[in-house]
């Protein structure tokens, strides 16, 4: 574990040393990034510039969900950039390299790449979130606060697990990818708003199928006080839940490729 | 040692087939070939042997080294490198090997070797102390001095695979696969890495096995040759023995000064001109020195000078007596 730590801080470095190389690449793509998400953030605004609340929540409550969804995913983007190149790795033939070297797989994928330029959409959602933070009306107490971490930290672990999946499906196709962006840079965009709002059928789904509204819709209402439940407050958890399967799916792919070797 | 003992291995191949309606038709149900890759591959190779692999391209020479790897799983056979089998044991036997994958780079683009290779000492967790004497000795032997400092991307394609070889000595491999580790040289390159190699397996007994469409690099490293094709392995034994495999067509030139001499029994003319004859011969029917013998009444011969036909002629001889 300590050796993994280490090793990941050294790669870090490498590829800090490789990316100073393109400096003006670097930042172009960070300043890119942060326009995007704050494009996204204006959508919401103008929204409730019309419309004084949807579906219940107000601007400054839409906000918080906004700010935790992009902080979640913006996470699990700069730690799992490695996944998204992975359709590449595969082609080039770097992934054997990979498989002759001593250390896990996983591990040494997510590391092939790292999105430091992804900074941009982080900063965007820690200024929206500590705006929001005060102004949604949420009278913070300690388990509130452990809710707001959780719903963090286990929406990346579910965002990681979809970049995973979208790692494993290259194991099998090289064709219709895109399909699972719907899912993940969608998941993003669409969690601006509480999930509740495409209804019902679209609830179910991301509760029972792809669990994104395990860590956004439900422990959102426990902050708001719409749900004094408890339960609501660890449903993130059980929503992370969703690597194990990612991970699985992984290893049939990784399966598959050790037996056609393509 | 490695064994390994029929090993198999086949692929699923979709059949692609020209013009738009048979792609679309594709879509819903593809046609799907098997293509034996590997067909009962055995041979083993002792610890500190140096294996030269060769065969035409899409013989199987990189699947089987793929599977020597651990990258690939085959259908049926064993396979045990030093005690293990690479494919089950993957962290533990990847650890014992060097790996050099001719065409592509382990080296990172934009930073200078030397980052690459520290790298890779903590990803082996290679104690300093080994690391240093590894990397002292390979910087004298490959001689990187100054590329250690230089980004793999400002690199020469010779200085490149210099570094390539030695990333893949640093943690002290048993074994070394080369796959292709000349392709692109220059000559200059291709002998430094050569005698390297050879330097490598002398001094250290590591054992080193490396496919090579070169012959000279056959000629120069191995003193096993394995030929395989169409996933058979064809002939298994010494370069000489690879040479006696195929009928040893020489070449016979001579000088002479005065009129020329008449040719005998079991000699083709390929080329005459004034005082120069070149003439093709099968010394199993008539062996040279009653050739030049013959020759020598004739006339009076001012020099001579006999070749074997090239390594590469030979292998390609040797590739259609097998029709591979």
């Amino acid at each position: 574990m300590q050796l993994y730590f280490n090793l990941y801080f050294k790669f870090l470095g490498m590829h800090l040393k490789g990316q100073m190389q393109y400096k003006a690449s670097f930042f172009m793509t960070a300043i890119g990034r942060f326009f995007v998400s704050f494009a996204m953030f204006l959508s919401v605004y103008f929204m409730f510039s019309r419309f004084n609340a949807v579906e219940g929540f107000t601007f400054e409550q839409a906000l918080l969900c906004f700010a935790t969804v992009h902080m979640a995913f913006s996470l699990a983007e700069m730690f799992g950039r490695g996944f998204d190149a992975f359709p590449l790795m595969l082609g080039n033939g770097e992934f054997d390299r990979v498989l002759v070297r001593p250390r896990n797989i996983i591990f040494q994928v997510l590391v092939t790449k790292m999105g430091f330029a992804r900074l941009g959409r982080l900063v965007q959602a820690a200024i929206v979130l500590c705006y929001a933070i005060p102004a949604s009306g949420v009278i913070w107490t300690w388990d509130k606060v452990l809710t707001l971490c959780l719903m963090i930290l286990c929406g990346s672990a579910v965002f990681s697990g979809l970049f995973l999946i979208y790692a494993a499906f290259s194991f099998f196709t090289v064709e219709g990818l895109d399909l699972m962006n719907i899912f993940t840079d969608g998941g993003c965009e669409f969690g601006r708003y509480p999930f509740s709002v495409y209804g019902e059928h679209v609830l179910r789904f991301l509760t029972f199928v792809i669990p994104l509204a395990l860590f956004q819709y439900y422990p959102l209402l426990y902050l708001l006080d719409r749900e004094r439940n408890p339960l609501f407050m660890f449903l993130p958890l059980i929503g992370s839940l969703f690597l194990l399967p990612s991970y699985v799916f992984f290893r049939a792919g990784l399966r598959r490729y050790k037996s056609t070797g393509s | 040692m490695i064994t390994l003992q029929s090993i198999h291995k086949t692929f699923r191949v979709a059949k692609r087939q020209a013009g738009f309606g048979r792609a679309v038709k594709a879509l819903f149900s593809r046609e799907y070939e098997l293509i034996h890759a590997l067909d009962d591959i055995s041979f083993s190779v002792d610890d500190g042997e140096m294996v030269g692999y060769i065969g035409p391209n899409g013989a199987g020479k990189s699947t089987t080294i793929k599977i020597m790897c651990g990258i690939l799983t085959p259908e049926s056979g064993t396979c045990d490198i030093n005690g293990r089998t690479p494919w089950k044991e993957r962290t533990a036997h990847v650890r014992d090997i060097g790996v050099v994958f001719g065409q592509r780079s382990q080296l990172w683009w934009d930073v200078p070797v030397i980052d690459s290779f520290e790298l890779i000492r903590d990803i082996y967790v290679v104690s300093e102390s080994l690391y240093r004497r590894n990397l002292d000795e390979l910087s004298a032997l490959l001689d990187l001095g100054e590329l250690l400092k230089t980004p793999a991307r400002s690199l020469s394609l010779g200085q490149r695979m210099r570094c390539e070889i030695a990333a893949s000595l640093l943690h002290s491999p048993k074994t070394l696969f080369l796959d292709e580790p000349t392709i692109g040289l220059d000559a200059v390159s291709k002998i430094a890495v050569r005698q390297f190699i050879k330097k490598l397996n002398a001094e250290h007994g590591t054992t080193v096995i490396l496919t090579t469409h070169d012959m000279q690099d056959i000629e120069a490293l191995a003193e096993r040759v394995l030929l395989i094709g169409k996933g058979k392995i064809l002939l298994d034994g010494t370069f000489a023995e690879l040479k006696n495999a195929c009928q040893s067509t020489k070449m016979l030139v001579v000088e002479y000064r005065g009129s020329a001499p008449g040719i005998c029994a079991g000699m083709t003319l390929a080329d005459a001109r004034e005082g120069r004859l070149a003439i093709t011969l099968d010394p199993s029917t008539l062996p040279i020195p009653n050739a030049i013998a013959h020759l020598a009444e004739q006339a009076e011969l001012l020099d001579v000078s006999v070749s074997g036909i090239s390594a590469e002629e030979m292998v390609a001889a040797l590739y259609k007596e097998y029709r591979i």
